[in-house]
């Protein structure tokens, strides 16, 4: 759409897991795209396919039951859906790593935290063991943890320590995508700052792209470039953080921003979107949100959204409210 | 600073030896192992005899201060032969253990972690292995390849082989979903890799404690083998062998059978101990 180089497109993805209940449509048609040194905010429900999606670029969708239904992931100007595994083992870690929502369970517990990080740089670097270890102490350090700690079990560090260990971990091998999924859940507000101030100092000093997970829209606003919004396994809008926080479109979004308790406001009842996320095994037909959806007409129960583009760089997939933005652009000028 | 870092490092096994220490039994059970294996390892200068001396005259002679468990019918000294078996049983019983161990470890591994149709396949023959008695299974196999100790050993090992196979399975298993596997496939580790180095590591403490009882159930499947004559061939001296042997003459000189039998018990009595105490030294729920 524009002229900036692409580190990472995602083309009409698609993932289903067939589970004895049914189909489960984790992600359709999915339209994603993450320049170079861009942080990309992904936001939306449990259950919307944030994780699959996260998952589905490092290619670790447990399969059976999941399975790729179509679609292209462009990392770098090559298809990740067409690579090998063993390929794709050296891009884990390598070129695209990941950090996983808790701390708690993604350390193992019987290995020393440097072990662990030296594990990754030997998968990936042409160096022997000592030289791993030395590189894992110099991580801990960028990551704020003391060399003496290095020899220590996770279980002697607290949750906002492992969660470094985690960060040191991903970064070790300078990778170029950073997928972080959710990675400050799981730790309590004065920590998830402090961590989220790592990862933006990290995400600079290496210069990484990052994905952020996340159902938290104060953390978009703090580090994110641009935003997806995903609702039943599409993305139902994306902009650039700043036009998404002003001029959102979509009556998802909208919905998602309305929630946030205003604190200049006396209000007794939080305004949330009516209704649940649908079954994903059963999602309505049409627009997969036209049956919560205040602005639905009658054909949002028949076509599906197309995703377009209503200003450069910014797409929705919302006819009824493309139009009617368009209208109200031209009425104003 | 650091020394305390050291102290630390060293937790995880000092921690499990400091609890298990708080075991009276455990640390009988330990003691009497640690003796066993002073009789096996100096047997040849613990003994006053050879196990295989025979002397005629002194054959069905009652313990006295010569021949402390007595003779035998060929006026072999029980308590050498005694002291010699404890390198048969404890070979026979460690050997077999680690075969079963191994084998059974990995095949579990294996159909835990991949799950699905080889899961089902393995541990469907592992099914039908612990469908026969594993006594039975181990005079079929034994039978089958003929006495000896190699063979004693071998048959020992398989017939033990599905029960490491179901406990490996079961703790890879409730490992194997755990977010630290998919960190260590995310990171590119291959699937060897996660099994040996994340998973593997992360189940050693049921292990362990089934080995160490696995040795005593061995030990005890060896001693039988060899009772009916599948097993060690005289003269080399087995308990069981021994307690075959002097099954005939147990109205007469009942010390012949006593002293292997309490060999037996005691060695099977010690690693059980030992077993129980490992089991709940390794128990992190019981971490006080």
């Amino acid at each position: 759409m524009n002229e900036r180089e692409l580190l990472l497109d995602i083309q009409d993805l698609t993932i289903h897991y067939e589970t004895e209940a049914g189909r489960v449509r984790a992600v359709e048609h999915l339209y994603l795209e993450l320049g170079y040194g861009e942080t990309l905010g992904f936001v939306g429900e449990t259950g919307a396919g944030k994780t699959t999606t996260a998952l589905g670029i490092m290619r670790l969708i447990p399969s059976p039951p999941g399975a790729y239904k179509g679609g292209k992931i462009i990392f770098r100007g090559e298809d990740l859906l067409a690579k090998s595994e063993a390929e794709m083992r050296s891009i884990r870690g390598g070129r695209i790593a990941m950090i996983f929502q808790d701390p708690m369970t993604s350390l193992n517990p019987v290995m020393t935290v440097d072990r662990q990080i030296a594990e990754m740089i030997s998968l990936h670097r042409d160096v022997n063991e000592t030289e791993a270890l030395e590189q894992a102490v110099r991580m801990l350090e960028v990551v704020g943890i003391r060399p003496e700690r290095a020899k220590d079990y996770p279980h002697q560090f607290s949750g906002g320590m492992k969660q470094r260990v985690v960060i040191a971990i991903a970064l070790a091998c300078d990778p170029a995508l950073l997928i972080a999924d959710e990675p400050t859940t799981a730790l309590d507000v004065t920590i998830q700052a402090q961590v989220l101030e790592l990862m933006k100092d990290l995400k600079r000093q290496y210069n990484t792209s990052m994905i952020m997970i996340t159902h938290d829209l104060g953390i978009v606003a703090e580090i994110c470039d641009r935003v997806a919004i995903m609702y039943a396994g599409r993305v139902v809008e994306y902009a650039d953080t700043k036009t998404l926080f002003e001029r959102h479109v979509h009556p998802y979004t909208e919905g998602l921003f309305n929630s946030i308790p205003d604190l200049e406001e006396d209000r007794d009842e939080l305004k949330t979107i009516m209704g649940l996320m649908p079954d994903p095994t059963n999602l309505p037909t049409g627009c997969s949100f036209h049956p919560r959806c205040p602005y639905a007409v009658e054909s949002c129960s028949r076509e599906t959204p197309a995703f377009v583009e209503i200003e450069p760089g910014h797409r929705v997939a919302c006819p009824v409210r493309a139009a009617a933005e368009k209208n109200g652009k031209e009425r104003a000028s | 600073m650091s020394t305390q870092t050291v102290q630390k490092r060293r937790s995880g096994i000092m921690e499990v030896w400091h609890r298990l220490k708080k075991s009276p039994m455990a640390v009988v059970g330990l003691i009497l192992i640690a003796v066993l294996f002073i009789m096996a390892i100096f047997a040849n200068v613990i003994a006053p005899f050879t196990y295989s001396k025979q002397n005629l005259m002194h054959a069905f002679e009652s313990p006295s201060s010569a021949y402390i468990f007595g003779t035998d019918e060929f006026g072999r000294d029980i308590f050498s032969r005694i002291v010699y078996g404890a390198r048969i049983s404890l070979q026979v019983g460690f050997i077999a253990v680690g075969i079963s161990m191994f084998i059974g470890g990995f095949l579990g591994a294996v159909a835990g972690y991949y799950g699905g149709k080889i899961d089902n396949t393995l541990m469907r023959v592992m099914d039908i292995l612990l469908s026969i008695p594993s006594i039975l299974l181990a005079i079929a196999i034994a039978a089958s390849l003929g006495p000896g100790l190699f063979n004693l050993m071998i048959a020992v090992g398989i017939s033990a082989i599905p029960n490491y196979a179901r406990i490996v399975r079961g703790s890879v298993l409730s490992i194997r979903g755990q977010e630290f596997v998919e960190a260590a496939k995310a990171v590119g580790s291959s699937d060897l890799r996660i099994i040996f180095k994340h998973i593997i590591p992360n189940c050693l403490a049921p292990i362990i404690v089934q080995a160490t009882l696995g040795v005593a159930t061995a030990i005890l499947t060896a001693a039988g083998l060899s009772f009916i004559g599948l097993g060690i061939q005289p003269p080399i001296p087995e308990w069981g062998a021994m307690l075959s042997g002097g099954r005939s003459y147990i109205r007469d000189y009942p010390y012949m059978t006593l002293f292997p039998g309490l060999a037996i018990m005691i060695t099977i009595l010690a690693l059980n101990f030992v077993g129980d105490g490992l089991r709940d030294a390794l128990d992190p729920k019981l971490k006080r």
